[in-house]
């Protein structure tokens, strides 16, 4: 199937800044943020988003972390996956604000995963969800507060996000 | 992976694929809530025809961190004592709903049997049978090396010598399969009655004094537990003979390199293979060994009871 560039990597900034600038006006300031990014690309998306916040709000103190899912997972079975480091930062996640970040939304199972998972780090204020790409068809009631780009898609397509951290380039593409 | 039944069973990537996991599954120890969900839901039956209380606690802690249901079955308390064969009790405790069978035997083969035979459709792990082999020994002890050694991939260049009786010890047979899959050099040194013929073909060179062996500087200096249970005859004179040829103590102690590391199984013989001095001493790993032993078993569990549907 033809690939197709939907996203390149000025879109990528733009939509990164914005939604920065959507989590600080959503939070009324950046007390009590903590970002969490999903392996693999959601945890490069939301080291990118904390350094956008750092040099919006000086008062910003970058608390992210990195939440593995993988043995949360309800659909482990059909893969033998490799599981990754999780790190809450020090201050942990109690009456935090917990901004979830990943590349990807679809079915909304890894966010159902990661939602299970934050229970065994403790009990957060609020927990928000940042994604680059929306691509729809969800299968549990699951919504974005913050979305890089909505996009239609079929469910026989896939979506690719590269980063330059993971693939070299900046990149989303439908195919 | 459905089942583990022995080292040979793995690849190289493999192998470092389950200690890599392992290694990630090691930090819930840190953690407020011990417990993971993956397998929630699946029964794991800890089957064991021989005494053990060390591997059977550390599977069944690993199963309970991942919210698997436990069920301890020892057969001198059991229905094997009145003369059931293995089959029957395999296929027992599968119609009671075992999704994963830790099967320690005195039988060298055991593991391998039922797993092959159709008797079930469940996952059999090797918990040690006879002098054969204890895959998830082997792959603690070299989580525990590489930790030790601040590697994240295999344990190539690394020089590790194991001593005592190896002639019993499956822990030494699934050692010297996985160390050299991970690209380590192996020694075994021991009283030549304890060196089994063929070892050379596995892999070890054979050493038959282990001042030469340490002269040789070894990075991991592995203790093994002498078997007496084991053992029908005369292996060596006496305790006191042992202990003065093959014991880590005093000066064979100092020999060993600062920055090295010392191993033992467990349960220590303090005194006769290993002394206090060296079980306690900042080089031995012996308690990290056992926590190891833990992550490494729910990377077991985790691989064999989650790719099954394949």
């Amino acid at each position: 199937m033809q690939e197709r560039v939907v996203l390149d990597s000025p879109d990528i900034d733009r939509a990164l800044k914005r939604i920065a600038h959507e989590i600080l006006e959503a939070n009324e300031g950046p007390q009590d943020l903590v970002l969490l990014g999903i392996p693999t690309r959601g945890k490069y998306l939301a080291e990118r988003i904390s350094s956008l916040l750092e040099q919006i709000d000086p008062a910003y103190q970058a608390n992210c972390g990195v939440l593995d899912i993988t043995m949360y997972r309800d659909d482990a079975t059909n893969a033998e996956r490799r599981i990754q480091a999780t790190s809450i930062p020090d201050c942990g996640i109690t009456d935090k604000v917990v901004v979830l970040v990943d590349d990807v939304l679809y079915s909304g199972r890894t966010v159902r995963a990661a939602l299970d998972a934050i229970t065994d780090f403790g009990r957060p204020r609020q927990v928000k969800l940042a994604v680059l790409v929306d691509r729809g068809h969800r299968e549990l009631p699951i919504r974005p507060d913050f979305v890089g780009k909505n996009l239609p898609t079929a469910k026989t397509e896939r979506v690719r996000v590269l980063l330059n951290q993971t693939d070299g380039q900046d990149q989303v593409v439908i195919g | 992976m459905r089942h583990l039944t022995s080292i040979r069973e793995l690849t190289k990537d493999a192998a470092i694929s389950l200690l890599d996991n392992a290694q990630q599954l090691s930090q819930v120890n840190d953690r407020e809530v011990k417990k993971l969900p993956a397998l929630r839901g699946k029964t794991v039956v800890n089957l064991f025809f021989e005494n053990s209380t060390r591997t059977r606690i550390s599977f069944e802690v690993a199963a309970k961190r991942l919210s698997a249901d436990v069920i301890n079955f020892s057969a001198d308390s059991s229905s094997v004592s009145k003369g059931e064969s293995l089959k029957d009790t395999a296929q027992t405790l599968e119609a009671l709903g075992a999704d994963a069978i830790v099967l320690r035997h005195p039988l060298s083969g055991a593991p391998k049997l039922l797993a092959e035979q159709d008797w079930i459709s469940a996952s059999v792990i090797n918990a040690g049978d006879g002098s054969h082999e204890h895959p998830t020994q082997a792959l603690l002890d070299a989580l525990t090396i590489r930790q030790g050694f601040g590697l994240s991939h295999n344990l190539s260049g690394l020089k590790v010598l194991i001593v005592g009786d190896i002639l019993h010890s499956r822990v030494a047979r699934s050692n010297i399969l996985l160390l050299n899959l991970l690209g380590a050099t192996v020694t075994v040194a021991g009283p030549r009655t304890l060196i089994p013929t063929g070892v050379e073909q596995m892999g070890a060179t054979v050493n038959n004094s282990f001042e030469d062996a340490l002269s040789a500087k070894p990075d991991v200096v592995m203790m093994l537990r002498v078997q007496k249970e084991r053992m029908q005859g005369e292996f060596f004179s006496s305790t006191a003979d042992y202990s003065k040829a093959w014991s880590l103590e005093g000066d064979r102690l100092a020999m060993v390199g600062k920055d090295a590391l010392i191993l033992h199984p467990g349960p220590m013989n303090r005194g006769f293979e290993i002394s206090s001095e060296a079980a306690d001493d900042p080089r031995s790993q012996v308690l990290r060994q056992v926590s190891n032993g833990v992550a490494v078993r729910m990377a077991v569990l985790y691989r064999c009871l989650s790719g099954e549907q394949l």
